[in-house]
Protein backbone atom coordinates (compact mmCIF):
# COMPACT_ATOMS: atom_id res chain seq x y z
CA UNK A 1 0.00 0.00 0.00
CA UNK A 2 1.55 3.31 -0.65
CA UNK A 3 1.92 6.08 1.50
CA UNK A 4 -0.54 8.13 -0.36
CA UNK A 5 -3.45 5.38 -0.07
CA UNK A 6 -2.28 4.75 3.87
CA UNK A 7 -3.17 8.08 4.74
CA UNK A 8 -6.25 8.59 2.45
CA UNK A 9 -7.81 5.31 4.21
CA UNK A 10 -6.73 6.20 7.76
CA UNK A 11 -8.41 10.38 6.99
CA UNK A 12 -11.31 8.32 5.98
CA UNK A 13 -11.85 6.08 8.68
CA UNK A 14 -11.50 8.80 11.58
CA UNK A 15 -14.11 10.71 9.64
CA UNK A 16 -16.50 7.70 9.29
CA UNK A 17 -15.66 6.54 12.95
CA UNK A 18 -18.65 7.43 15.43
CA UNK A 19 -16.10 7.98 18.09
CA UNK A 20 -12.13 8.77 18.19
CA UNK A 21 -9.89 5.82 16.83
CA UNK A 22 -6.21 4.76 18.52
CA UNK A 23 -3.11 3.71 16.96
CA UNK A 24 -4.34 0.37 18.52
CA UNK A 25 -7.82 0.32 16.87
CA UNK A 26 -6.63 1.66 13.61
CA UNK A 27 -3.92 -1.13 13.46
CA UNK A 28 -6.63 -3.63 13.96
CA UNK A 29 -8.71 -2.14 11.64
CA UNK A 30 -6.02 -2.59 8.94
CA UNK A 31 -4.81 -5.91 10.09
CA UNK A 32 -5.11 -7.20 5.93
CA UNK A 33 -2.59 -4.57 5.13
CA UNK A 34 0.02 -5.38 7.73
CA UNK A 35 0.92 -1.93 8.82
CA UNK A 36 3.55 -1.08 11.58
CA UNK A 37 2.27 1.37 14.90
CA UNK A 38 4.96 3.25 13.98
CA UNK A 39 3.55 3.63 10.53
CA UNK A 40 0.20 4.58 11.65
CA UNK A 41 1.56 6.87 13.80
CA UNK A 42 3.74 8.63 11.32
CA UNK A 43 0.88 9.16 9.24
CA UNK A 44 -1.24 10.22 11.76
CA UNK A 45 1.44 13.15 12.35
CA UNK A 46 1.42 13.75 8.98
CA UNK A 47 -2.37 14.57 8.42
CA UNK A 48 -1.91 16.86 11.74
CA UNK A 49 0.33 18.88 9.76
CA UNK A 50 -1.60 18.89 6.25
CA UNK A 51 -4.74 19.98 8.44
CA UNK A 52 -2.58 22.53 10.85
CA UNK A 53 -4.35 25.68 8.52
CA UNK A 54 -7.58 23.90 8.22
CA UNK A 55 -10.70 24.93 9.87
CA UNK A 56 -10.71 21.24 10.70
CA UNK A 57 -8.39 19.85 12.64
CA UNK A 58 -6.91 16.93 13.70
CA UNK A 59 -6.58 16.18 17.79
CA UNK A 60 -5.31 13.51 19.39
CA UNK A 61 -7.72 13.28 23.36
CA UNK A 62 -7.43 10.54 25.84
CA UNK A 63 -9.77 7.95 23.79
CA UNK A 64 -7.49 8.49 20.32
CA UNK A 65 -7.64 10.88 17.45
CA UNK A 66 -10.48 12.70 15.92
CA UNK A 67 -11.59 15.58 13.41
CA UNK A 68 -12.81 18.46 15.42
CA UNK A 69 -13.36 22.19 14.32
CA UNK A 70 -11.25 24.92 15.58
CA UNK A 71 -11.58 25.85 19.13
CA UNK A 72 -11.54 29.25 18.02
CA UNK A 73 -13.72 28.77 15.50
CA UNK A 74 -16.91 27.92 18.46
CA UNK A 75 -18.56 31.17 19.40
CA UNK A 76 -19.52 31.59 15.43
CA UNK A 77 -20.46 28.15 14.66
CA UNK A 78 -22.79 28.03 17.70
CA UNK A 79 -25.09 30.61 15.42
CA UNK A 80 -25.65 27.02 13.24
CA UNK A 81 -27.95 25.31 16.65
CA UNK A 82 -30.40 26.64 18.59
CA UNK A 83 -29.03 25.27 21.94
CA UNK A 84 -26.82 27.06 23.93
CA UNK A 85 -23.49 25.31 25.29
CA UNK A 86 -23.61 24.49 28.76
CA UNK A 87 -22.45 26.92 31.22
CA UNK A 88 -21.09 25.17 34.08
CA UNK A 89 -21.16 26.98 37.81
CA UNK A 90 -18.16 27.79 39.50
CA UNK A 91 -19.18 24.88 42.29
CA UNK A 92 -19.22 22.45 39.61
CA UNK A 93 -15.98 23.63 37.90
CA UNK A 94 -14.34 23.69 41.66
CA UNK A 95 -15.77 20.18 41.91
CA UNK A 96 -14.36 19.14 39.10
CA UNK A 97 -10.79 20.40 39.38
CA UNK A 98 -10.69 18.90 42.92
CA UNK A 99 -11.43 15.41 41.54
CA UNK A 100 -9.26 15.76 38.29
CA UNK A 101 -6.38 17.56 40.62
CA UNK A 102 -6.25 15.29 43.53
CA UNK A 103 -8.07 12.07 42.82
CA UNK A 104 -8.75 9.87 43.69
CA UNK A 105 -10.48 11.62 46.07
CA UNK A 106 -13.83 10.95 48.82
CA UNK A 107 -16.44 13.54 48.76
CA UNK A 108 -15.31 14.09 53.03
CA UNK A 109 -12.25 15.23 50.88
CA UNK A 110 -14.26 17.76 48.77
CA UNK A 111 -15.99 19.02 51.15
CA UNK A 112 -13.09 19.66 53.71
CA UNK A 113 -11.26 21.70 50.81
CA UNK A 114 -14.52 23.23 49.66
CA UNK A 115 -15.87 24.25 52.71
CA UNK A 116 -19.65 23.21 51.59
CA UNK A 117 -20.95 20.00 51.54
CA UNK A 118 -21.34 18.49 48.12
CA UNK A 119 -23.96 18.89 46.24
CA UNK A 120 -25.65 15.53 45.16
CA UNK A 121 -26.96 17.05 42.00
CA UNK A 122 -23.23 18.23 41.25
CA UNK A 123 -22.06 14.88 41.42
CA UNK A 124 -24.83 13.03 39.21
CA UNK A 125 -24.50 15.50 36.87
CA UNK A 126 -20.79 14.86 36.40
CA UNK A 127 -21.42 10.94 36.05
CA UNK A 128 -24.30 11.04 34.06
CA UNK A 129 -21.96 13.05 31.56
CA UNK A 130 -19.27 9.89 31.82
CA UNK A 131 -16.49 12.65 33.85
CA UNK A 132 -16.14 11.01 36.89
CA UNK A 133 -16.27 7.90 38.13
CA UNK A 134 -16.08 5.64 41.23
CA UNK A 135 -12.81 3.95 41.44
CA UNK A 136 -12.94 2.25 44.95
CA UNK A 137 -13.48 3.13 48.46
CA UNK A 138 -11.04 4.65 50.92
CA UNK A 139 -10.25 1.67 54.13
CA UNK A 140 -11.75 3.99 56.56
CA UNK A 141 -14.50 3.53 58.65
CA UNK A 142 -17.99 3.94 56.40
CA UNK A 143 -15.33 2.67 53.08
CA UNK A 144 -15.99 5.71 51.25
CA UNK A 145 -16.11 5.86 47.62
CA UNK A 146 -12.96 7.53 45.86
CA UNK A 147 -13.81 9.27 43.03
CA UNK A 148 -11.92 9.63 39.77
CA UNK A 149 -12.05 11.60 36.33
CA UNK A 150 -12.75 9.08 33.18
CA UNK A 151 -11.14 9.48 29.44
CA UNK A 152 -14.70 11.12 27.96
CA UNK A 153 -13.65 14.29 30.83
CA UNK A 154 -10.33 14.25 28.49
CA UNK A 155 -12.05 14.28 25.50
CA UNK A 156 -14.57 16.92 26.11
CA UNK A 157 -11.65 19.26 27.48
CA UNK A 158 -9.68 18.57 24.44
CA UNK A 159 -6.53 16.86 26.10
CA UNK A 160 -5.08 13.25 26.26
CA UNK A 161 -3.50 12.79 29.78
CA UNK A 162 -4.14 14.96 32.94
CA UNK A 163 -0.32 16.20 32.63
CA UNK A 164 -2.02 18.56 29.66
CA UNK A 165 -3.95 20.38 31.85
CA UNK A 166 -2.35 23.39 33.31
CA UNK A 167 -0.45 22.65 37.10
CA UNK A 168 -1.98 23.93 40.01
CA UNK A 169 0.05 24.50 43.00
CA UNK A 170 0.34 20.97 45.00
CA UNK A 171 -1.35 19.78 47.89
CA UNK A 172 0.45 20.46 51.05
CA UNK A 173 -1.00 17.29 52.90
CA UNK A 174 1.95 15.81 51.71
CA UNK A 175 3.90 17.44 53.90
CA UNK A 176 4.07 15.86 57.60
CA UNK A 177 1.96 18.03 59.66
CA UNK A 178 4.14 20.39 61.82
CA UNK A 179 1.38 20.87 64.66
CA UNK A 180 2.33 19.00 68.28
CA UNK A 181 -1.28 19.00 69.03
CA UNK A 182 -3.11 17.91 66.20
CA UNK A 183 -6.22 18.64 64.91
CA UNK A 184 -9.41 16.83 63.74
CA UNK A 185 -8.40 18.37 60.27
CA UNK A 186 -5.36 17.00 60.56
CA UNK A 187 -6.29 14.06 61.09
CA UNK A 188 -8.52 13.69 58.03
CA UNK A 189 -5.35 14.79 56.24
CA UNK A 190 -3.36 12.07 57.27
CA UNK A 191 -6.07 9.80 56.72
CA UNK A 192 -5.68 11.41 52.96
CA UNK A 193 -1.95 10.00 52.46
CA UNK A 194 -1.97 6.48 52.39
CA UNK B 1 -41.04 53.34 56.51
CA UNK B 2 -43.24 56.24 56.83
CA UNK B 3 -45.90 55.78 54.18
CA UNK B 4 -48.23 52.99 54.55
CA UNK B 5 -47.74 50.97 51.16
CA UNK B 6 -51.15 50.79 49.76
CA UNK B 7 -51.16 48.52 46.49
CA UNK B 8 -53.37 50.66 44.46
CA UNK B 9 -51.30 51.43 41.77
CA UNK B 10 -53.27 51.18 38.20
CA UNK B 11 -55.90 54.45 39.76
CA UNK B 12 -54.37 57.32 40.74
CA UNK B 13 -56.31 60.14 42.03
CA UNK B 14 -55.42 63.79 41.77
CA UNK B 15 -54.83 64.97 44.98
CA UNK B 16 -52.53 61.99 45.58
CA UNK B 17 -48.87 63.08 46.00
CA UNK B 18 -46.39 63.23 42.83
CA UNK B 19 -45.18 59.75 42.01
CA UNK B 20 -41.35 59.09 42.54
CA UNK B 21 -40.74 58.80 39.44
CA UNK B 22 -41.80 56.21 36.01
CA UNK B 23 -40.83 52.62 35.82
CA UNK B 24 -42.07 51.59 31.78
CA UNK B 25 -44.81 54.03 32.03
CA UNK B 26 -46.16 53.17 35.03
CA UNK B 27 -45.66 55.86 38.16
CA UNK B 28 -43.99 55.26 41.17
CA UNK B 29 -46.15 56.17 44.26
CA UNK B 30 -44.45 54.14 47.00
CA UNK B 31 -40.75 53.93 47.98
CA UNK B 32 -39.38 50.81 47.48
CA UNK B 33 -39.45 49.22 50.78
CA UNK B 34 -36.38 48.02 51.44
CA UNK B 35 -33.90 50.42 49.94
CA UNK B 36 -30.38 49.18 51.09
CA UNK B 37 -29.74 45.77 49.29
CA UNK B 38 -33.08 43.76 47.47
CA UNK B 39 -33.29 40.20 48.94
CA UNK B 40 -32.88 39.44 45.41
CA UNK B 41 -29.90 40.85 45.03
CA UNK B 42 -28.38 39.69 48.32
CA UNK B 43 -29.71 36.11 46.93
CA UNK B 44 -26.71 37.17 44.11
CA UNK B 45 -24.38 38.07 46.03
CA UNK B 46 -24.71 34.78 47.80
CA UNK B 47 -24.41 33.23 44.60
CA UNK B 48 -21.66 34.43 43.24
CA UNK B 49 -19.75 32.76 45.96
CA UNK B 50 -19.22 28.89 45.81
CA UNK B 51 -18.68 28.59 49.30
CA UNK B 52 -17.40 29.79 53.00
CA UNK B 53 -14.08 29.62 51.36
CA UNK B 54 -14.77 31.56 48.28
CA UNK B 55 -16.00 34.20 50.32
CA UNK B 56 -13.37 34.21 53.13
CA UNK B 57 -10.84 33.87 49.97
CA UNK B 58 -12.55 37.40 48.60
CA UNK B 59 -12.42 39.13 52.14
CA UNK B 60 -8.62 38.39 52.67
CA UNK B 61 -7.88 39.56 48.90
CA UNK B 62 -9.99 42.88 49.28
CA UNK B 63 -7.34 43.52 52.19
CA UNK B 64 -4.64 43.11 49.47
CA UNK B 65 -2.69 40.70 51.83
CA UNK B 66 -1.18 36.75 51.91
CA UNK B 67 -3.53 34.28 52.92
CA UNK B 68 -0.46 33.75 55.48
CA UNK B 69 -0.44 36.73 57.19
CA UNK B 70 -4.35 36.74 57.42
CA UNK B 71 -6.08 39.02 59.48
CA UNK B 72 -8.13 37.28 61.80
CA UNK B 73 -10.08 40.27 63.13
CA UNK B 74 -11.31 42.22 60.66
CA UNK B 75 -12.12 39.19 58.03
CA UNK B 76 -13.73 37.36 60.98
CA UNK B 77 -16.10 41.05 61.35
CA UNK B 78 -16.89 40.70 58.20
CA UNK B 79 -17.39 37.45 57.53
CA UNK B 80 -19.90 37.26 60.47
CA UNK B 81 -21.34 40.75 58.35
CA UNK B 82 -21.92 38.40 55.59
CA UNK B 83 -22.83 35.00 57.73
CA UNK B 84 -25.93 37.61 59.41
CA UNK B 85 -27.18 38.78 56.00
CA UNK B 86 -27.69 35.37 54.65
CA UNK B 87 -28.96 33.53 57.93
CA UNK B 88 -31.96 35.74 56.95
CA UNK B 89 -32.59 34.52 53.94
CA UNK B 90 -31.24 31.08 53.14
CA UNK B 91 -31.01 29.46 56.49
CA UNK B 92 -29.63 26.18 54.49
CA UNK B 93 -26.85 27.68 52.71
CA UNK B 94 -25.56 29.97 55.74
CA UNK B 95 -25.38 26.00 57.98
CA UNK B 96 -22.02 26.05 55.63
CA UNK B 97 -21.13 29.13 56.16
CA UNK B 98 -21.40 28.75 59.75
CA UNK B 99 -19.04 25.87 60.03
CA UNK B 100 -16.95 28.47 58.98
CA UNK B 101 -17.66 31.49 61.50
CA UNK B 102 -17.23 29.03 64.16
CA UNK B 103 -13.68 28.23 62.97
CA UNK B 104 -12.69 32.39 62.26
CA UNK B 105 -14.17 33.21 66.10
CA UNK B 106 -12.01 29.70 67.72
CA UNK B 107 -9.05 31.03 66.34
CA UNK B 108 -9.66 34.24 66.94
CA UNK B 109 -9.88 33.47 70.85
CA UNK B 110 -7.16 31.23 70.65
CA UNK B 111 -5.05 34.24 69.36
CA UNK B 112 -6.50 36.27 72.29
CA UNK B 113 -5.42 33.82 74.91
CA UNK B 114 -2.48 34.68 76.88
CA UNK B 115 0.36 32.17 75.94
CA UNK B 116 1.78 30.23 79.41
CA UNK B 117 5.14 30.90 80.51
CA UNK B 118 6.58 27.57 79.29
CA UNK B 119 6.01 27.87 75.36
CA UNK B 120 7.70 25.25 73.91
CA UNK B 121 10.15 26.09 71.24
CA UNK B 122 7.94 25.44 68.32
CA UNK B 123 4.85 27.45 68.48
CA UNK B 124 1.60 26.22 66.73
CA UNK B 125 -0.19 29.53 65.00
CA UNK B 126 -3.81 28.83 65.08
CA UNK B 127 -4.18 30.23 62.24
CA UNK B 128 -1.83 27.29 60.18
CA UNK B 129 -4.90 24.97 59.32
CA UNK B 130 -7.17 27.34 57.93
CA UNK B 131 -4.13 28.97 55.75
CA UNK B 132 -3.57 25.44 54.42
CA UNK B 133 -6.82 24.78 53.62
CA UNK B 134 -7.20 28.26 52.24
CA UNK B 135 -4.28 27.91 49.99
CA UNK B 136 -5.54 24.14 49.07
CA UNK B 137 -8.72 26.12 47.98
CA UNK B 138 -7.23 28.52 46.27
CA UNK B 139 -4.91 25.94 44.08
CA UNK B 140 -8.63 24.16 43.63
CA UNK B 141 -10.05 27.63 42.20
CA UNK B 142 -6.86 27.93 39.94
CA UNK B 143 -7.55 24.64 38.62
CA UNK B 144 -11.38 25.01 38.15
CA UNK B 145 -10.62 28.47 36.16
CA UNK B 146 -8.58 26.75 34.15
CA UNK B 147 -11.13 24.18 33.20
CA UNK B 148 -12.94 26.83 32.41
CA UNK B 149 -10.21 28.09 29.76
CA UNK B 150 -9.92 25.01 28.25
CA UNK B 151 -11.22 24.39 24.97
CA UNK B 152 -14.89 22.16 25.69
CA UNK B 153 -15.89 20.36 23.63
CA UNK B 154 -19.70 21.74 22.87
CA UNK B 155 -18.60 25.30 23.57
CA UNK B 156 -15.33 25.76 21.55
CA UNK B 157 -15.21 22.92 18.77
CA UNK B 158 -17.77 20.05 17.64
CA UNK B 159 -16.18 16.80 16.80
CA UNK B 160 -16.27 16.56 12.85
CA UNK B 161 -18.06 13.37 10.99
CA UNK B 162 -18.40 12.55 7.83
CA UNK B 163 -22.20 11.83 7.64
CA UNK B 164 -22.92 8.86 5.48
CA UNK B 165 -25.82 7.45 5.11
CA UNK B 166 -24.01 4.22 3.71
CA UNK B 167 -25.24 1.94 6.84
CA UNK B 168 -29.37 3.50 6.11
CA UNK B 169 -28.98 1.23 3.04
CA UNK B 170 -27.64 -1.99 4.91
CA UNK B 171 -30.35 -1.68 7.63
CA UNK B 172 -33.39 -3.15 7.47
CA UNK B 173 -36.60 -1.64 7.97
CA UNK B 174 -38.83 -2.58 10.49
CA UNK B 175 -41.89 -4.10 8.53
CA UNK B 176 -45.63 -2.62 9.59
CA UNK B 177 -47.47 -4.91 11.77
CA UNK B 178 -51.22 -5.48 11.01
CA UNK B 179 -54.04 -6.74 12.71
CA UNK B 180 -53.88 -10.31 10.96
CA UNK B 181 -50.25 -10.06 12.21
CA UNK B 182 -51.11 -9.92 15.77
CA UNK B 183 -53.97 -12.20 15.55
CA UNK B 184 -51.59 -15.03 14.45
CA UNK B 185 -48.89 -14.28 16.34
CA UNK B 186 -51.65 -14.98 18.85
CA UNK B 187 -52.99 -17.89 17.70
CA UNK B 188 -49.64 -19.52 17.58
CA UNK B 189 -49.18 -18.38 21.31
CA UNK B 190 -52.30 -20.00 21.91
CA UNK B 191 -51.58 -23.42 20.23
CA UNK B 192 -47.69 -23.23 22.43
CA UNK B 193 -49.72 -22.83 25.46
CA UNK B 194 -52.33 -25.64 24.45
CA UNK B 195 -49.32 -28.29 23.66
CA UNK B 196 -47.69 -26.83 27.47
CA UNK B 197 -51.12 -28.35 28.79
CA UNK B 198 -50.73 -31.38 27.02
CA UNK B 199 -47.89 -31.79 28.45
CA UNK B 200 -49.00 -31.65 31.81
CA UNK B 201 -51.27 -34.25 31.34
CA UNK B 202 -49.07 -36.54 30.22
CA UNK B 203 -46.33 -36.29 33.00
CA UNK B 204 -49.62 -37.52 35.36
CA UNK B 205 -50.42 -40.65 33.61
CA UNK B 206 -47.06 -41.93 33.06
CA UNK B 207 -44.87 -41.53 36.02
CA UNK B 208 -41.38 -42.25 35.62
CA UNK B 209 -41.96 -43.62 39.75
CA UNK B 210 -44.98 -45.31 38.97
CA UNK B 211 -42.99 -47.08 35.58
CA UNK B 212 -40.21 -47.65 37.72
CA UNK B 213 -42.07 -49.72 40.60
CA UNK B 214 -44.10 -51.35 37.71
CA UNK B 215 -40.54 -53.00 35.96
CA UNK B 216 -39.31 -53.70 39.60
CA UNK B 217 -42.82 -55.70 40.27
CA UNK B 218 -42.16 -57.57 36.73
CA UNK B 219 -38.72 -58.65 38.09
CA UNK B 220 -39.44 -60.20 41.03
CA UNK B 221 -41.99 -62.46 39.17
CA UNK B 222 -39.72 -63.13 36.19
CA UNK B 223 -36.10 -62.97 37.31
CA UNK B 224 -34.63 -61.95 33.90
CA UNK B 225 -36.22 -60.00 31.04
CA UNK B 226 -35.53 -58.78 27.53
CA UNK B 227 -35.01 -54.94 27.13
CA UNK B 228 -37.89 -55.26 24.35
CA UNK B 229 -40.44 -56.61 27.17
CA UNK B 230 -40.26 -54.01 29.61
CA UNK B 231 -42.01 -51.07 26.82
CA UNK B 232 -45.45 -51.24 25.92
CA UNK B 233 -44.92 -49.90 22.13
CA UNK B 234 -49.05 -49.27 22.79
CA UNK B 235 -48.37 -46.70 24.58
CA UNK B 236 -46.59 -44.07 22.33
CA UNK B 237 -43.90 -41.92 22.36
CA UNK B 238 -44.58 -40.98 25.50
CA UNK B 239 -44.84 -44.17 27.34
CA UNK B 240 -41.61 -45.60 25.62
CA UNK B 241 -39.87 -42.76 26.78
CA UNK B 242 -40.70 -42.67 30.48
CA UNK B 243 -40.38 -46.83 30.33
CA UNK B 244 -36.58 -45.81 29.69
CA UNK B 245 -36.11 -43.19 31.98
CA UNK B 246 -37.68 -45.31 34.41
CA UNK B 247 -34.49 -47.93 33.17
CA UNK B 248 -31.94 -45.44 33.90
CA UNK B 249 -33.04 -44.21 36.73
CA UNK B 250 -33.39 -48.17 38.42
CA UNK B 251 -29.97 -48.55 36.97
CA UNK B 252 -28.63 -45.45 38.97
CA UNK B 253 -30.08 -46.68 41.92
CA UNK B 254 -28.22 -49.49 41.58
CA UNK B 255 -31.69 -51.62 41.97
CA UNK B 256 -31.41 -53.74 38.30
CA UNK B 257 -28.56 -55.07 36.04
CA UNK B 258 -28.24 -54.53 32.64
CA UNK B 259 -26.81 -57.09 30.66
CA UNK B 260 -25.74 -58.46 27.36
CA UNK B 261 -24.66 -62.12 26.38
CA UNK B 262 -22.34 -61.05 23.75
CA UNK B 263 -22.12 -57.72 21.37
CA UNK B 264 -25.63 -56.85 19.42
CA UNK B 265 -27.40 -59.56 21.08
CA UNK B 266 -30.51 -58.45 22.86
CA UNK B 267 -30.37 -56.57 26.39
CA UNK B 268 -31.41 -58.18 29.62
CA UNK B 269 -32.75 -56.66 33.08
CA UNK B 270 -32.49 -58.47 36.13
CA UNK B 271 -32.67 -57.66 39.26
CA UNK B 272 -29.09 -56.63 41.30
CA UNK B 273 -27.99 -60.15 42.75
CA UNK B 274 -25.01 -59.65 44.13
CA UNK B 275 -26.65 -56.78 46.47
CA UNK B 276 -29.20 -58.48 48.08
CA UNK B 277 -26.94 -61.34 49.15
CA UNK B 278 -24.49 -58.70 50.19
CA UNK B 279 -27.36 -57.71 52.70
CA UNK B 280 -28.28 -61.10 53.50
CA UNK B 281 -24.65 -61.78 54.62
CA UNK B 282 -24.63 -59.50 56.85
CA UNK B 283 -28.01 -59.80 58.38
Amino acid sequence: MHDQQLKQLIEAALFAADAPLSVDQLKELLVAQQISKAKIQTTLTELQQDYQNRGVQLQQVASGYRFQTRTELGSILAGLWQEKPPKYSQALLETLALIAYRQPITRGDIEEIRGVSVSSQIMKSLQERGWVKVVGQREVPGRPQLYATTAEFLDYFNVKDLAELPPIPASENAQPATATESTTAETATDQRVH
Amino acid sequence: MSETPERTPKLIPEQHALPLGFVRGEPVLERPEDLYIPPDALELILEAFSGPMDLLLYLIRRHKVEIVDLPILPITQQYMTYVDMMKELKLELAADYLVMAAMLTEIKSRLLLPKPPQVEDEEVDPRAELVRRLREYEAIREGAGYLEAQPQQERDFCVVQANSDARDYVKQLPPEVSLEDLVLAFGKVMQQAQLQEHHHIHRERLSTRARMSAILDLLTQQSRVRFSEVFDTSEGKAGVVVSFLAILELSKEALIEITQIDAFSELHISKRQDQQSRVTEHA
